[in-house]
């Protein structure tokens, strides 16, 4: 059915796509929630500092982003140099790649969740002895949970829609690196403004749906800690 | 059985030293005002301020001291915080089971079933804390710390969140605790009625120190602490039911022989009950006046003038079957009478409350 209205290189840049942004937005979650964890929590002066790194992407032209990780991590670059593989141009460097530029999108919403449990029921909860990580697993995870949809579903949607970093480090290798947003640019160059179209609705129905549906259950369910 | 503390803590513009032994029995009261440490020293208990130096033995075993800091979660109190502090994301029942089902089943020995009785949480079971009212919460706070089975179990000002009458809710059962249970009960509070009807030993706070420690009938009328020269002072009395008379409406008590009359209170004959009186509802005589409306008028000895309160006002010491009542009455009246330590006089008492 897909196949009739895009093309099967297209088809090969849309799986692409979901499964880079699945596998981003759950590396995302693995670092994030305890990086967040740390930034909710810490007193250190290097929070600030951190907290700023994490912020950057916010800002920064993707392009830039990418032009270093593109030194870092490509051929002659100090991981390759260190023995390591070359990452650029793969799946796995698109996927550090979107590590970074969705970080604050998945930092962010955690670390104010975090910080909106509070002392207070941390308190509540050691004195009902509990421990760190008990007090972890059964109080704050529970009672952030809006946070973790948040941050899920930013970090998905915002890693579909990337397209500077991704081209930068990942070149444009259909099949390989070729995301939707790339097949877009790619068909737009080419004039098959058909075939654009096509992609772009469908990126554009996908990213709204996932933003209505966090609305929707944000808005209906209240698990604040009030 | 006792608790042995001192506790040394430095914050900006604070400063926290208090030493004491305490009994490991009965509830002993945290007095004082705000600011003056209550509420740190029961944090540095629970070991919620990791930042403290110092010592605490508790029946024997060691809790903290220089080398060793037993942490928040392992020592066996319960705490009951000021705002109840219950999981939003739990339901009463959750928030109950969530400390009784991480302690040893061998020490399990407050029982859910005898909680949520003692409380009257029944039909709260399946609720939310959303959906509670400030009383209610108060309450499951409570069985919930109870449910853990306490060493001893701490109330930071458990009252003072609510309103009257949520108040007047929480205290019967606090007091049921007091009766029920044999855990010792620490706990903050900065209002003396309060105080006056759950605590049996007191200790006064003033500025991050010590001030006074001890019974808290005993401290009560103590001349040298701000309580007895306070506007409210009252002495804090302990007598027995003796009778009733229903044709007058009116309750006997009596302390070591001398009786007490107050209206009618429903009351088992025999039962120990605490009375309160104020200072300035005692009036002084030399002999029992007749033709008098008052009804209790008590043999009396006079055991120490206090300075004057304010100007024109003094403060008696006085003493009646064994126990301390204070009594505020003029200098005029003092010199009038000739009032000296020592002599036996009439107490002329004008109201009496009962506080539990």
């Amino acid at each position: 059915m897909i196949e009739s209205w895009i093309g099967p290189q297209d088809t090969a840049a849309l799986w692409l796509t979901l499964k880079l942004a699945a596998v981003s937005t759950l590396v995302l979650l693995l670092l994030g929630t305890p990086l967040a964890w740390w930034l909710a929590r810490t007193r250190a002066r290097i929070k600030l500092v951190v907290e700023t790194l994490v912020a950057l992407p916010l800002v920064l032209p993707p392009t830039v982003l990418g032009f270093y990780l593109l030194l870092l991590l490509g051929a002659q670059g100090p991981i390759q140099a260190m023995g390591g593989p070359a990452f650029a141009f793969t799946f796995t460097g698109l996927v550090i790649g979107s590590v970074f530029y969705s970080l604050p999108f998945v930092v962010q919403p955690l670390q104010n969740a975090f910080v909106s449990v509070g002392d207070a029921t941390l308190e509540a909860a050691a004195s009902l002895r509990a421990g760190p990580w008990d007090r972890f697993f059964t109080v704050v995870i529970p009672l952030s949970l809006r946070g973790f949809l948040t941050a899920t579903t930013l970090g998905f949607a915002h890693t579909v829609g990337e397209f500077g970093v991704v081209l930068m480090i990942g070149g444009n290798i259909p099949g390989e690196t070729q995301v939707v947003s790339i097949a877009i640019y790619d068909h737009v160059e080419a004039v098959d403004y058909g075939s654009a179209h096509v992609l772009s609705a469908l990126l554009l129905g996908l990213s709204f749906l996932m933003l209505f549906a966090l609305y929707a259950i944000n808005g209906r369910f209240k698990l604040t800690t009030a | 059985m006792s608790i042995d503390l001192h506790f040394d803590l430095t914050r900006p513009e604070f400063h926290l030293d208090i030493e004491s032994r305490i009994p490991a029995r009965g509830v002993t009261a945290l007095f004082g005002r705000s600011g003056c440490g209550k509420t740190t020293l029961l944090r540095c208990i629970a070991g919620l301020e990791p930042t403290a130096r110092g010592r605490l033995i508790v029946e024997g075993e060691t809790w903290q001291d220089h080398n060793s800091f037993v942490p928040a979660h392992k020592r066996p109190v319960g705490y009951v915080f000021q705002e109840g502090r219950l999981f939003a994301h739990l339901s009463v029942r959750g928030n109950l089971e969530y400390g009784y089902r991480r302690i040893p089943a061998e020490q399990q020995v407050v029982r859910p079933q005898e909680v949520i009785e003692l409380l009257g949480l029944e039909s709260l079971m399946d609720r939310r804390s959303s959906e509670l009212s400030g009383g209610q919460r108060q309450r499951v706070a409570m069985g919930r710390a109870l449910l853990t089975s306490p060493r001893v179990l701490l109330m930071d000002e458990p009252l003072a969140a609510l309103d009257a009458i949520s108040k007047a809710e929480i205290l019967p059962y606090l007091e049921r605790l007091h009766d029920e249970l044999s855990i010792p009960v620490l706990f903050v509070s900065h209002a003396i009625d309060e105080v006056m009807r759950l605590a049996d030993h007191m200790m006064l706070l003033e500025d991050g120190r010590l001030r006074a420690e001890g019974p808290l009938r005993e401290l009560v009328t103590r001349s040298d602490l701000p309580l007895a020269q306070a506007d409210e002072a009252s002495a804090l009395l302990e007598a027995q039911v003796l009778a009733h008379d229903d044709d007058d409406h009116v309750s006997i008590l009596g302390m070591n022989g001398v009786r007490l009359t107050l209206l009618r209170e429903d009351l088992a004959v025999g039962r120990k009950v605490r009375l309160s009186i104020h200072a300035r509802d005692v009036s002084i005589a030399l002999s029992p006046p007749r033709d008098i409306s008052v009804l209790n008028c008590l043999p009396v000895t006079v055991t120490e003038i206090f300075d004057e309160t304010r100007p024109g006002e003094i403060l008696l010491g006085l003493e009646v079957a064994g126990q301390a009542l204070l009594a505020r009455i003029t200098r005029r009246s003092l010199r009038a009478l000739d009032l000296k330590p020592g002599m036996s006089v009439y107490a002329l008492i004008k109201s009496v409350a009962l506080v539990g």
